[in-house]
């Protein structure tokens, strides 16, 4: 029996469970006992859980289990005695006889598998038996057992409240520990990166030249300032001086001159950019945008304009951000008590006057939360730079030049053929690890300048 | 004597004919007719929703920045209509100031508070004369000898009663001539209250003053002219000794003796 009808045949004796124990607990009402804790349902939901979930518990772990123990019980038997010692090779033969046991029609490469295959059929079938036997037997005896604690004083509900908290408590936890897990690989990866390359070189040098070549002990060329400059030219410099002007201006417009009818045209299209695919992004930046500025580069006698500009990755990603500064602003203005705004205009102030005096600079701590957190999405940001910003690592200022970035290089170092232990691949992890605690940095902070900015109008 | 019946007698400050206004279609106001003079504190009394806060906001057109009102009627301030064409509603603004009923300092200092009109209107041609405009108007709001060794602290620590008083002194500093106040109390406890009543008392003769109020003490203590509207309309308008102690009307009466609102 497998483990999928196992998994059904559990949850539909837990409903069976469910439709009895409810129905015993309604008797208890319709009897006409004096006071009933919970209603009907709750105790129906009750055996229910304890029905399924210690059964559905044990086949998740069981599940992790049974197939060691299948390989183990291959192992004892004699026909596996011939196998090669070798940890790696056995492992491959392993996992290919139980390939064939499930489907015989493959083709194996080892002969020693295709004898071991009736052997996994045999084991692995046996121990999914004792598996589904075991969590029916688990399934019977919680709902028994609940079932036999359903009285009209039992608090049923006050007990099926409390799993659906665990439940929710399970869910959030889930996210936060596959954020922590990645995190701890990063860090893993990072540590052997640095056992390479010297921390100090990687954060402070300048030349960035990724290759396997070893000098002294340490791989060379990989100065990642080049790149943290490139990221930081392009999505906090170049993509900001777009967006921030143009986001807070149509914030404004919106919330302070736009009429309704407008106002409800505008706000769904603009937020509608920021639905567009970066991909989408990418290549309007690198087929469009990108050749219009070398060519304008080129009539204003910048003649060693790149065609993989700065400029072009950054204004484009600066669209790309518009939105987001836009509706932060927007409701960092909208949240500006609208008694202000009338103290300000009952002064005789004009509309724009009460926008660059009053509004604005009440509703900055908010505006500035929201900058920093479209700069954390613009560093982050791929898909434009792999497109259009190039890869040639250059430290300069010129907004015409080629510049790359951190995320465009992780691209760069990850894709192709390389080995997994060489120092270009581990130093994609030391980048992204750079990148996630610089982000994660911004946001904190953004968090809590929005959050101080908040208490102060509540 | 004969100088109080002849300024009695001149032309009055603010004057509105038959005004009505409209939210849409609903008419909020339905044709009231005033006369503010300089000498008197009028009150404007009446329950929730009578319209007595509306027909405040039309005195400096600040129902202009509510898009569906509407206002018809006449309105003079100096015999000049505020809602004809010709007149500058950031000049009207300026000569009809505004308390509100929550004190609504600008997240600035106290200083820049108060010189904010002066700054907008360019009244003050430099630092000095701004200076002692910001401090004319914290004294004559009260509020000078709290605040004098702080003016760079921002306005909104201030306390509550502190704030409506800067907010006073904020309208003040553009030498306005009409004062109108929306139930410039209703946030502060009594102590405060008795305060800013206190400051109505002293500003009165050099600004015509209109308060809104709920509190028929409130308005007994610091008007000498008191209108009682219901229901978009104004039902009676005297002195504030006749209508408290002898109404005209039935639904005054009612009113001021709790009968309803």
């Amino acid at each position: 029996m497998t483990i999928t009808a196992t998994f059904f045949l559990i949850a539909g004796l837990g409903l069976i469970a469910w439709v009895f124990a409810r129905a015993r607990a309604g008797r208890f009402i319709q009897s006409g006992v004096a006071s009933v804790h919970s209603l009907p349902s709750y105790h129906g939901w009750y055996a229910a859980m304890w029905a399924v979930v210690p059964a559905i518990l044990f086949l998740l772990v069981w599940s992790t289990i049974a197939p060691a123990l299948g390989s183990y019980q291959v192992l004892e038997s004699p026909l596996a005695a011939g196998l090669p010692t070798d940890a790696f090779e056995r492992a491959a033969i392993l996992s290919e006889a139980r390939a064939l046991s499930h489907n015989p029609d493959l083709k194996v490469f080892n002969d020693a598998a295709v004898k071991l295959a009736p052997l996994y059929a045999a084991a692995d079938s046996k121990y999914a038996m004792i598996g589904a036997l075991a969590a029916f037997l688990l399934c019977f005896a919680g709902g028994a057992f609940a079932f036999t604690r359903i009285r009209p004083d039992f608090r049923a509900r006050t007990q099926v409240e409390r799993t659906v908290m665990f439940g929710l408590l399970l869910a959030s936890l889930i996210a936060i520990l596959a954020t922590l897990g990645i995190v701890a690989s990063l860090i893993f990866e990072t540590v052997r990166f640095f056992g390479m390359v010297s921390p100090f070189e990687f954060l402070f040098g300048l030349d960035w030249n990724p290759s396997d070549k070893v000098v002294d002990g340490q791989a060379t060329g990989f100065g990642a300032v080049p790149l943290f400059w490139g990221t930081v030219f392009i999505g906090a410099i170049i993509a900001m001086l777009v967006a921030i002007p143009l986001g807070l201006m149509s914030a404004v417009y919106l919330t302070q001159y736009a009429s309704a009818n407008v106002r409800k045209w505008m706000k769904p299209i603009l937020e509608i950019l920021a639905g567009v695919p970066t991909v989408v992004y990418g290549y309007f930046a690198a087929l469009t945008v990108a050749p219009a500025l070398r060519s304008f580069a080129v009539s204003i006698g910048i003649t060693d304009a790149s065609s993989e500009s700065a400029l072009a990755a950054g204004l484009v990603m600066g669209v790309m951000i518009i939105p987001f500064v836009s509706s932060m602003a927007d409701d960092s203005i909208a949240a500006v008590p609208g008694s202000m705004r009338d103290g300000s205009l009952a002064m005789g102030a004009t509309k724009s006057e009460t926008i660059k005096q009053v509004l604005i600079p009440a509703a900055l701590p908010g505006v500035v939360g929201g900058v920093l957190l479209a700069v954390s999405r613009a560093i982050g940001e791929t898909m434009i730079v792999v497109m259009a910003a190039g890869l040639a690592a250059n430290l300069t200022a010129n907004p015409f030049a080629s510049v790359t970035t951190v995320t465009t290089q992780i691209v760069q170092l990850l894709t192709g053929d390389t080995d997994f232990d060489s120092p270009m691949t581990l130093a994609a992890f030391a980048l992204g690890l750079t990148l996630f605690v610089v982000t994660l940095l911004l946001n904190i902070v953004a968090l809590q300048i929005v959050k101080r900015y908040r208490e102060a109008y509540d | 004597m004969l100088d109080n019946l002849a300024s009695a007698t001149t032309k009055p400050k603010m004057s509105a004919r038959d005004v009505r206004v409209f939210y849409g279609p609903k008419e909020a106001i339905k044709g009231v007719s005033i006369d503010i003079d300089m000498d008197n504190v009028v009150a404007f009394i009446g329950p929730s929703g009578c319209g007595k806060s509306t027909f405040l906001r039309t005195l400096n057109r600040m129902n202009d920045t509510i898009p569906i009102a509407r206002v018809e009627g006449d309105i003079t301030l100096d015999g000049e209509n505020i809602y004809s064409s010709s007149m500058d509603v950031v000049q009207l603004r300026a000569r009809v100031g505004m308390v509100f009923q929550k004190p609504n300092p600008f997240p600035k200092s106290i200083y820049d508070n108060v010189a904010y009109g002066p700054r907008i209107h360019g009244l003050a041609p430099n630092k000095a004369e701004l200076d002692q405009i910001v401090e004319n108007s914290l004294v004559r709001a009260g509020l000078w000898n709290e605040v004098k060794d702080r003016l760079q602290d921002s306005g909104t620590a201030l306390s509550g009663g502190q704030q409506q008083r800067l907010c006073i002194a904020r309208a003040i500093a553009v030498d306005p001539e009409v004062i109108l106040m929306d139930e410039p109390c209703s946030a502060l406890d009594p102590i405060a209250t008795a305060k800013i009543e206190e400051l109505i008392h002293e500003l009165r003769g050099r600004y015509a003053i209109v308060i809104v109020t709920h509190n028929m003490q409130q308005a007994a203590r610091v008007s000498q002219k008191t209108a009682f509207f219901h229901l978009g309309t104004m039902v009676e308008y005297g002195d504030t000794s006749d209508i408290f102690t002898n109404p005209r009307e039935e639904r005054t009466r009612d009113y001021i003796t709790g009968r309803y609102g």
